[in-house]
């Protein structure tokens, strides 16, 4: 199959996937959907374009690894997986619900498919070089891929990371950085600014490309592509809260949740 | 992030008074500065920001390098109230806690929002339940838990004061005043919020009006339950805690983990000078998904558990 065959598929989760985040959320009257929506794309690219797993044995050695770093956005994640087969769509409806297996923030000892427990932000990407070196070290053939925030990346633990991945060139590690230019109370660069980022990814020895974080072929060009010798970063321009007009680029989505109005309105747009 | 519990008649977001009376202070007083990790709206530091935009520091998503800055702001003459979700500021940056302000002694404030398990369905990692016993060997820093808004602006005005590292372990679950006539705020001393004498219920932060409430069903039942308020941890009232063991039974209730925080605290120094029965009531470790209301009655904060905690430690009394 074509790598682009796939597209269709991908643009069909993608469309699931928000639709269902944004009822997941509305339920609960809890979750961080602006940050869902800028991550599905990248996240349905990922499972249904890219990575090889099987949701039947989710300890299969060889398998793709996926690190949600941005562990906030569990709306995307939960969605994914269970797009993905790892559990059945009826538990999508006790998120956040008392003694749910889905948290707030994703527990890897509650659901299959989790790779490691995230939520305090600048946690994943170390996780997932760990991953990376072991599959080195036993020449394994997995790829690892970890997503995080772009505010998230003013945590130092990333760059302490990178520094480990670029040293090692650990070419079977991918980072992808959500690029929405918002964090939880304002926009990246007025908090803390980030760019050059790509700059300061190639200086820490990484292979770095700009893209589309919302058009699956130009992600799946990048992350479908076959490991060069280096770790590769992809910086993915995103739009926090995209595909619903009253949250794109509104910094309060963060953790917004919608009324009745505001859902019946979404869901409207989402088509 | 979670649920704004609706708020019951006479019951306050302490996060109000807290940056009501901080602007107050800094108004009088050009050193006091805040600092924060992209946490201004949960710090409730909007208005504060507004009318001191160059004293808002905001060093981004680093609680490391965040609680480093406040040392440095310290060193350089500043007041710095350094403001994070408690579990990132202890968690995250306890090493810079202990090495940067209490070891170096910095002049600095820490404070602990939306501490315990405010954040409720977000999780272990979001709750900070672990602060207290993570803290509390750090014997140079002042540890304050208030119970209500009155106490919260006492603490916040008395840290401003104080010349040395503090963790003010604020909350924004709403809780009720606790109508103390001739209030003074004491530090290092605990408040008697109702006298008794049959056993002693020792509480700090959003839980003494539950130990309160649980002492009036003890008394439905002929039990006469002092109730303390515990608000400073470090340094420990020990005046206070052999007035309870006197009692016979104590019961600590703690919106926090039952090991090494108040009821570690407790237990420890009992075992050591005055053994008594002691009963913890807090969370055993990492908790399951759950609205903070949810919690609180599933780990038995609330007059009811407290009562019965009350009850066992007082079937142990000799
Ligand atoms: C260590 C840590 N500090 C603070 C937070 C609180 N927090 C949760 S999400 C968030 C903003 C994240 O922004 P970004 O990484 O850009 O994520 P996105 O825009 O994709 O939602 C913050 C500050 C946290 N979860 N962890
Ligand atoms: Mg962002």
């Amino acid at each position: 199959m074509h790598m682009n065959d796939k597209i269709p598929l991908i643009r069909e989760k993608a469309l699931w996937m928000r639709r269902t985040a944004f009822a997941m959320v509305h339920r609960a009257q809890l979750g961080h959907p602006g940050g869902d929506f800028s991550a599905i794309d990248i996240l349905a690219t990922l499972y249904f374009g890219v990575m090889r797993f099987d949701p039947k044995r989710p300890d299969w050695p060889d398998r793709d690894r996926f690190v949600m770093s941005k562990g906030h956005a569990t709306g995307a994640l939960y969605t994914a997986l269970c797009a993905a087969g790892y559990f059945p769509e009826d538990w999508l409806a006790t998120y956040m619900q008392p003694r749910s297996l889905l948290n707030g923030h994703p527990n890897r000892n509650y659901l299959p498919g989790i790779e490691t427990n995230t939520g305090p932000l600048g946690h994943g990407f170390p996780v997932a070089t760990g991953i990376a070196i072991a599959g080195q070290l036993a020449g394994a053939g997995y790829r690892t891929f970890v997503l995080t925030g772009d505010g998230e990346q003013q945590e130092g633990s990333n760059w302490e990371a990178a520094m480990v991945a670029g040293h090692r060139r650990l070419s079977n590690l991918t980072l992808i950085i959500d690029r929405n230019r918002l964090q939880q109370g304002a926009g990246t660069e007025e908090t803390s600014g980030l760019d050059p980022l790509d700059k300061r990814y190639d200086a820490f020895g990484f292979d770095v490309t700009e893209v589309d974080g919302h058009d699956p072929a130009a992600l799946l060009a990048v992350l479908g592509a076959a490991p060069g010798s280096k770790p590769r970063c992809v910086i993915a321009n995103t739009t926090k809260g995209k595909g619903v007009s009253f949250m794109e680029n509104v910094a309060s989505w963060h953790h917004g949740v919608p009324n009745d109005a505001q859902f019946e309105q979404a869901m409207k747009e989402l088509v | 992030m979670a649920h704004a519990a609706p708020v019951a008649a006479g019951f306050q977001d302490c996060r109000n008074i807290w940056v009501s009376t901080l602007e107050q202070l800094a108004e009088a007083d050009p050193r006091i500065v805040a600092v924060v990790n992209d946490s201004v709206g949960s710090s409730k530091l909007n208005s504060f920001q507004k009318r001191f935009p160059d004293r808002l520091i905001n060093v981004g998503i680093a609680e490391q390098a965040m609680v480093g800055i406040g040392a440095g702001l310290a060193n350089g003459g500043q007041i710095p109230f350094v403001s994070a979700a408690g579990c990132f500021i202890t968690g995250r940056a306890l090493e810079q806690v202990k090495a940067d302000i209490a070891y170096a002694g910095f002049n600095v404030k820490l404070v602990g929002q939306s501490s315990g398990v405010a954040y409720g369905e977000l999780g272990a990692t979001h709750h900070s339940i672990e602060d207290f016993a993570w803290l509390r060997p750090l014997a140079n820093l002042t540890i304050i838990t208030p119970a209500d808004a009155w106490e919260t602006a006492e603490a916040v005005k008395w840290a401003a004061a104080h010349e040395g590292p503090v963790y003010l372990r604020l909350s924004r679950m709403p809780v009720p005043d606790l109508h103390i006539a001739d209030r003074q705020f004491r530090p290092g001393k605990a408040e008697l919020v109702r006298p008794g004498g049959d056993v002693t219920l020792i509480a700090c932060g959003t839980t003494v009006h539950l130990a309160a409430g649980a002492a009036g069903r003890l008394a439905d039942q002929g039990i006469s339950a002092r109730v303390l308020n515990f608000s400073t941890l470090n340094p420990l009232d020990e005046e206070a805690l052999y007035a309870a063991a006197a009692t016979g039974a104590i019961v600590t209730v703690e919106e926090a983990s039952i090991r090494g925080g108040l009821g570690g605290a407790v237990a420890e120094f009992t075992a050591a000078h005055r053994p008594v029965p002691v009963e913890r009531v807090g969370f055993p470790g990492f908790l399951p998904t759950g609205s903070v209301d949810w919690l609180f009655k599933e780990y038995g904060l609330s007059p009811e558990g407290i009562a019965a905690a009350a009850l066992r430690a007082l079937d142990r009394k000799a």
